[in-house]
């Protein structure tokens, strides 16, 4: 298998919310803080930490990009052999803050493959279920 | 969810015959003989697991002389695996518990 051909895509999350950014971006990047509404972690807002986000089904292992207190933050996000970078960005509004998510990535399709298997497929289709079950 | 989706979900949710799959997922093409020594179940009910399986794409068999050999076809994953369609609902699900705990934050 020699097949290379990769793409890039993107998720891209945005909702407006009734609080400021200072608020949100302590939800972002407060370590216990990003345990409640994310998963558990280590994370520090230092460009260049690595960290990991953990959660029953596996883990995520990211590294710190981008830090700008209250208005952005970029890390990696590499889990289940795909690559990608996670952008949060934070524009404050009238009302309160337009939160934006940007998740940009590449996958090759054989290297995810491969790579699922070698996680083991049930831990794998346990993921999204759970994933797919939250929808 | 796509109709493809429930195929290969019912398809896999069987722990016995998705435990023949991730086999041969690891360890590439095995023959019905050789999946039934570790499978701990008869070889009919081996076969009858490796039927469901190529049903839904998800192995190929190859007869050699009284043998059939059976690899594990991953393409057929690629519905589940378009990462975009996954991501978006969790992190939907993410942004409902982020605004619950700003919620709370304002106490």
């Amino acid at each position: 298998m020699t097949q290379t051909a990769t793409e890039a895509r993107s998720v891209v999350v945005e909702r407006e919310m009734p609080f400021a950014p200072e608020r949100i971006w302590r939800a972002l990047a407060q370590p216990h803080l990003i345990e409640e509404w994310l998963m558990k972690n280590d994370f520090e807002p230092v460009v260049g930490h690595r960290f990991n986000l953990r959660a029953d089904w596996g883990s995520v292992d990211c590294q710190v990009l981008a830090v700008e207190p209250n208005k952005t933050l970029s890390y990696t996000w590499a889990a289940y052999g795909l690559e990608s970078v996670v952008t949060w960005t934070l524009t404050p509004t009238s009302t309160g803050t337009l939160l934006r998510m940007e998740q940009s990535g590449f996958r090759a399709d054989q290297q995810q493959a491969y790579q699922g298997a070698k996680y083991g497929w049930q831990k794998f289709f346990a993921a999204l279920e759970q994933l797919l079950g939250r929808t | 969810m796509p109709k493809v989706h429930d195929v290969l979900f019912r398809t896999l949710a069987d722990p016995t015959r998705r435990a023949l799959f991730e086999r041969l997922c690891r360890e590439g093409e095995k023959t019905v003989g050789a999946l039934t020594s570790r499978a701990g179940i008869s070889q009919p009910a081996v076969s009858k697991h490796l039927g469901v399986l190529k049903q839904a794409g998800l192995v190929r068999d190859r007869h050699e002389g009284r043998q059939t050999h059976y690899s594990a076809q991953l393409g057929a994953l690629a519905p589940l695996i378009d990462w975009t369609s996954q991501m978006a609902g969790f992190w939907q699900s993410r942004f409902d518990h982020l605004e619950d705990l700003l919620r709370r934050m304002d106490q």
